[in-house]
């Protein structure tokens, strides 16, 4: 993992000695709400319906088990003992008062943590595939490029007034497992025929109010061009990008009014235009190295022996069995796995993590999987390197502490925002939609295989409802919650944004219309399709007759 | 007829956020029971009232909304309101 250096550490050290400062003048009544907003906002602290809430970047969401430890503390301590893992890989406590945001600050620093640019008009977390660095289809670990495109983006001084929020995600893997294609600006890492590494670039994705998927602008840029490149991206938005209105400020309405082809033309001019600069960002082979060093994979026991104790204690336990074609994934390494822990218990809310529970997990991260987690944008954790050997003894423990529901992937892994139960924009609720479908579809998820549902609370779309194989948006109607569903979205390789399949339904109509949905998927899908590959085969209306039908 | 409709002033309280509801001069509560209610045309005096004062204000975000009286409780109109005068409708996780 990246280790802070002293420029880090005292950079955030000053930060929260500034900060600190700034609440006890506004609760002296030195600052006004209006010049204080700014600047909670700058540290991640947001007001929302019924206290402040705190968003905690995670970085690539990856977390040390003393990260992790560290958040318990700030769950146990400073909030009602819980956190929210959310789909940006970051985490939010919603309980959070004022004047007690310094010492957690400072607690936060200490783990290398931080709420720096989780709001405003500048970069936010950069996202990556949860599995970096154990997947075997990946080409290479994609973190050591997310940690020099944060390093450069951090309160960097030409960007830090983008006309928007801007939203970086890097895939390294044949398999797209970080949403790129909903980012304002995508990096998919390739090889060359000539064995060269390099990205291919995508730019103008986001959801939201106009939802549309990020095209590519160059196919291929060498890695060593790769921050002057985005720096030229970056630049064709910060001049050309729209102001004057809120709702047409984010890359994606650009590129959709340019072209991309124009997009593109304008990339390229300014690139070309760039000259010198373009060395002066340079990205030298050693400094990738050195970076790569600080995501080295740890020292991996010989566990070539561990599939066959798995394989017997899987077939005397199908409970277990289960739980390992669930929750874990193949890792690159003999006799290794990545386990997923699922935080979406059935019934309960999504993504929420109680402090006992993010200390359970610290310590099985550290006794099992070299003190590493990671947050997915699903909002579940991962262990990425679990002995084959030691995945019974935690399955054990993990279901001790709720954490081992088998259900990764399937429909009661519901992607769920907050919603109008905390948050200041919704206009619905979202998490007691998803606990209602999730008891309701436990039982057949097994049959219905694999299976994506993501709610949003309103049009921000921050659960991702455009690309969920079923879509939920929540709105208002007369006063009334109301909720519009979608079909056929996902977010992977061949992305898709769902299309709507009518009238927007009251809360308890979603369970049977979700139902209907389903049932129309299961008689219409052939073999060794999912969701979206239906979808995409037979199109809206076969789902749009299932409910009309129904009527 | 529908039961009349009164203001109310509502905000979180600075030094933590939490729900709170003009009462009087100065005074905020976090109980919607004990709120100021006022008549529709009235609403704007209220909320000057409310807004009155020498910093810190106690409450950010102040402003007015709906609400009506079912005995001695007050309810307010929107499913947002009634959020937050009785906290998520969803269980949360404890330590
Ligand atoms: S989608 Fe809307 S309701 Fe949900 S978290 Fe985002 S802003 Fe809030």
């Amino acid at each position: 993992m990246y280790r802070y250096d002293e420029f880090d550490r005292k950079f955030l050290a000053e930060r929260v000695a500034q900060y600190r400062d700034q609440v006890r003048r506004r609760l002296a009544g030195q600052l006004s709400e209006d010049e204080f907003r700014s600047l909670r906002l700058m540290n991640g602290l947001y007001l929302q319906l019924h206290a402040y809430m705190l968003r905690i970047s995670i970085p690539y969401g990856t977390l040390s088990s003393a990260q992790l430890r560290g958040l318990a503390e700030v769950a146990r301590r400073w909030d009602k003992g819980y956190g929210h893992f959310t789909t940006r890989q970051n985490i939010q406590f919603n309980w959070i008062k004022l004047e007690e945001t310094p010492d957690i600050l400072a607690h936060l620093a200490a783990v290398q943590l931080h709420g720096i640019q989780t709001s405003g008009n500048s970069f936010r977390n950069i996202t990556t595939d949860p599995f970096a660095g154990v997947a075997g289809d990946e080409i290479e670990d994609p973190r050591p490029y997310c940690e020099i495109v944060r390093q450069w983006a951090a309160l960097h001084p030409e960007f830090s007034f983008l006309p928007r929020k801007f939203k970086i995600a890097i895939n390294a893997a044949d398999a797209d497992r970080a949403a790129v294609k909903i980012h304002d600006l995508g990096l998919y890492l390739r090889r060359s025929d000539r064995g060269e590494i390099g990205f291919a670039v995508t730019v103008g994705g986001g959801l939201g109010r106009t939802p549309i998927l990020a095209q590519t602008v160059r196919d291929f840029v060498p890695r060593r061009e790769l921050l002057a490149y985005i720096s030229a991206c970056l630049r064709v938005y910060n001049q050309y990008g729209r102001r004057d209105n809120l709702f047409k400020s984010r890359i994606k309405i650009l590129v959709q009014a340019l072209g991309i082809e124009k997009m593109r033309q304008e990339v390229e001019d300014e690139y070309a235009a760039m000259g010198d600069e373009r060395e002066a960002l340079a990205l030298p082979d050693e400094a990738v190295a050195a970076m790569q060093a600080q995501f080295a994979p740890p020292a991996y026991a010989d566990a070539a022996g561990d599939d066959a104790e798995l394989a017997q204690a899987a077939a005397s336990e199908p409970d277990f069995a289960r739980w390992i074609e669930r929750n874990t994934r193949p890792h690159k390494q003999a006799g290794h796995a990545s386990v997923v822990i699922s935080l979406k218990p059935v019934g309960r809310p999504t993504g929420d993590c109680s402090a006992s529970q993010m200390r359970t997990v610290a310590d099985l991260a550290d006794e099992l999987s070299f003190g590493e987690v990671r947050v997915t944008h699903d909002q579940n954790l991962v262990l990425p390197h679990v002995r084959k050997s030691a995945l019974y003894d935690l399955w054990l423990r993990l279901g001790a502490g709720d954490l081992a529901t088998p259900n990764i992937g399937l429909a009661s892994d519901i992607i769920a925002c907050p919603g109008l139960d905390y948050c200041g924009l919704a206009t619905a609720r979202s998490i007691p939609v998803a606990q209602a479908l999730a008891v309701h579809l436990a039982g057949r998820e097994a049959a219905i295989g694999p299976l994506q549902i993501k709610i949003s609370g309103c049009i921000n779309a921050c659960g991702h409802h455009h690309v969920g194989h079923i879509g939920i948006l929540g709105l208002e109607k007369n006063g009334a919650e109301s909720y519009q569903i979608t079909v056929g979205g996902s977010d992977g390789e061949q992305a898709a944004l769902g299309g709507i399949i009518g009238p927007a339904v009251a809360a308890h109509e979603i369970t049977a219309t979700v139902d209907r949905l389903i049932d129309a998927y299961l008689r219409l899908r052939r073999d060794g399709e999912q969701f979206p590959d239906t979808y995409r085969r037979v199109g809206l209306a076969p789902f749009k007759e299932a409910l009309y039908v129904a009527r | 007829m529908d039961d009349p409709t009164f203001k109310l002033v509502t905000g979180n309280r600075l030094r933590d956020g939490a729900v709170v509801y003009f009462a009087s001069a100065g005074i905020w509560t976090p109980r919607i029971d004990d709120a100021r209610l006022v008549e529709e045309k009235d609403g704007a005096a209220l909320l000057a009232e409310a807004q009155a004062g020498p910093p810190p204000h106690p409450a950010v975000g102040p402003a007015l909304i709906d609400a009506v009286r079912d005995g001695d409780r007050v309810v307010p109109a929107t499913l947002r309101e009634k959020i937050r005068a009785s906290g998520p409708t969803v269980a949360y996780r404890a330590a």
